[in-house]
């Protein structure tokens, strides 16, 4: 029940990061909510605390969900998310390596994500470190031919310390997909991945995946069916978009539909 | 089986790897073409084989280094450009990795025409910032420049120069990232060069003087930090200034001088050899350079044509 708080806070913090900018990809934060509370929550030991994990968001237009996971985390502080998206500060709508502590990878360029966090696994093993490397990646972002690269080369390499979440939200920048990318799953088998879908709205279900996933060999994919804008109708209902557009009258609507469903 | 032997690249490694841990060769399908081979045989465990796979190249180099490696990840220069540019921009330049992606066959080194010649490796990489750029211009060089990227803190691009350009004379200054070096001095025309067409340019240098020609010579081995400076006071000393390059006319080392001469103002008519915009032939050395006109004729010939473009101009201004 404490991970379903901790989402449903998440989802508070992505629509007030929204309306606070006046748009931005609030679906996204909607959607990645309940993935990234059971990351952050109670799978990542982060490095820098206490822990040697690392999180890559490849996808870095989901930087909505991430910085709503930091906050959560206490990774940030909630008065830095009023920021997001202005000019000049780092909790940004995408993410700049470096930019902020915890933030891995610069993520804007889509399918850099997996074969970077590739290279950090064998980087972490060859020092002997226990860390396991996360990169959260969507399904668009399976078009880019650099994903599969590194999907060949991790399972080739035996990097069992290599996690890849996989977020089928089935939309992409034009829209619906606009060229298939099933079956996901069959596909990193196919390159050598043990692989597990979920739900990625059920909490219970990601945690048994997550479980199930973790005494396989080599890298490991967690593929997660979402939908963009969970949780509050009228942003999942609205035409299947990459960018929703949420009208200034609108936001005290979606605010009441999300506070009105607390768990 | 004999070990292979070491070109300067292995060199420059077998030299560091004893005492430098965190040093590293990944490659994408070419170390036996880019010189790790020697490396690999004595260190197996420290060269990294990604496959065929230029993208995922510069990332897991950029993994690497991300876990504190200093990586050498060496591909042929076209398909570092051509089909990893975006990952060399963003996973290494954006972030500053510490990662040195190393070029292969660059210019017109490769016999196998313009799918493997890096004719416009240079321009793309010029244009990125936060990126180091370096040119060598003979195996010795290339070997020292091996050692310097490896301490330089930061992503570099190095252009692998194994063989084919003949040596410098001795003894040499230490080479040094982003330091021109002046090999000849000289009055009427400078000629600024790079890559093997620096020995060419000394000894066209050496003609011209036969010629009653005052040629200096200036060694351009970085493109990136560009040497300004050193352009300037070189071109401020004489009446027309040629470029030498291993790499298309357009954007690399005409393009670097030509904007520094506009910059400090100084109008001296600028002749560039090198790739004339143009693709070219599959080919030996031999008939490549000379279908380009990569040779001391052609230097030759340009200063000449600079410095009579020079007296024409000269001339006018005076009417």
């Amino acid at each position: 029940m404490s991970l379903e708080r901790a989402a449903h806070r998440m989802r508070l913090r992505a629509v007030r990061m929204a309306e606070g900018k006046g748009e931005g990809y609030v679906g996204q934060g909607l959607q990645t909510a309940d993935v990234l509370a059971v990351l952050f929550g109670v799978e990542l030991r982060l490095a820098g605390t206490g822990g040697e994990d690392r999180f890559l968001l490849s996808t870095g237009h989901y930087s909505i969900g991430l910085w709503a996971a930091f906050a959560e985390a206490g990774l940030l502080a909630e008065a830095d998310l009023d920021h997001y998206g202005r000019d000049g500060h780092p909790v940004a709508m995408s993410t700049i390596d470096g930019a902020l502590p915890g933030v891995e990878l610069t993520g804007g360029s889509l399918g850099h994500g997996p074969g970077v966090a590739a290279g950090l696994a064998l980087g972490l093993r060859m020092r002997g470190s226990d860390g396991r490397v996360f990169v959260y990646l969507s399904d668009g972002e399976l078009q880019e031919g650099s994903v599969w690269e590194a999907a060949m080369f991790a399972s080739a390499r035996e990097l069992s310390n290599l996690w890849a979440v996989v977020d089928i939200n089935r939309t992409q920048a034009d829209g619906p997909l606009v060229l298939e990318v099933e079956p996901c799953a069959a596909k990193f088998r196919a390159f050598g991945w043990s692989c597990v879908e979920a739900d990625g709205h059920d909490i219970g279900a990601l945690l048994a995946a997550l479980d199930e996933l973790r005494g396989r060999p080599g890298p490991k994919a967690l593929i997660c069916y979402t939908e963009i804008g969970h949780g509050v109708r009228l942003i999942a209902e609205r035409e299947r978009a990459h960018f929703v557009r949420v009208g200034d009258d609108e936001w005290e609507q979606v605010r009441r539909e999300l506070e009105g469903t607390a768990p | 089986m004999t070990a292979p032997a070491a070109g300067p690249l292995s060199q420059a490694l077998l030299e560091l790897a004893p005492d430098h841990p965190d040093l590293l060769a990944v490659s994408a399908d070419v170390v036996k073409y880019t010189d790790l081979a020697a490396f690999a045989a004595r260190y197996p465990d420290r060269v990294l084989n990604v496959g065929m796979a230029e993208q995922n190249l510069v990332a897991v180099a950029a993994g690497l280094a991300k876990a504190g490696f200093v990586p050498f990840a060496t591909t042929f220069g076209v398909f570092a450009t051509r089909r990893a540019l975006d990952f060399i921009e963003i996973q290494a330049a954006l972030n500053g990795t510490n990662v040195k992606i190393c070029g292969g066959l660059p210019g017109v080194m490769s016999t196998f025409g313009p799918t493997h010649q890096a004719i416009d490796d240079l321009a793309h990489l010029r244009a990125v910032p936060g990126l180091t750029v370096i040119d060598p211009c003979d195996a010795a060089e290339m070997r020292a420049a091996a050692v310097a990227a490896y301490h330089h803190d930061g992503p570099v691009y190095l252009r692998l120069l194994l063989d084919k350009a003949a040596p410098l004379p001795e003894p040499r200054a230490p080479f040094r990232i982003g330091e021109a070096v002046r090999l000849a001095e000289g009055t009427d025309v400078a000629i600024v060069a790079s890559s093997f067409l620096v020995g060419l340019a000394l000894a066209a240098a050496q003609r011209l003087a036969g010629e009653g020609i005052s040629a200096a010579v200036l060694k351009v081995s970085t493109l990136r930090p560009f040497d300004a400076p050193a352009v300037a006071a070189l071109a401020s000393g004489v009446s027309a200034v040629v470029t030498a390059e291993n790499h298309t006319v357009v954007g690399g080392l005409a393009s670097s001088v030509a904007e520094v001469l506009a910059r400090e103002g100084l109008g001296r008519p600028l002749r560039a050899v090198g790739v004339q915009d143009q693709w070219g032939p599959l080919g030996s050395f031999e008939y490549v350079t000379a279908h380009h006109g990569l040779t001391e004729d052609a230097i030759a010939a340009a200063a000449h044509d600079a410095l009579r473009a020079a007296e024409a101009g000269a001339g006018a201004v005076s009417r």
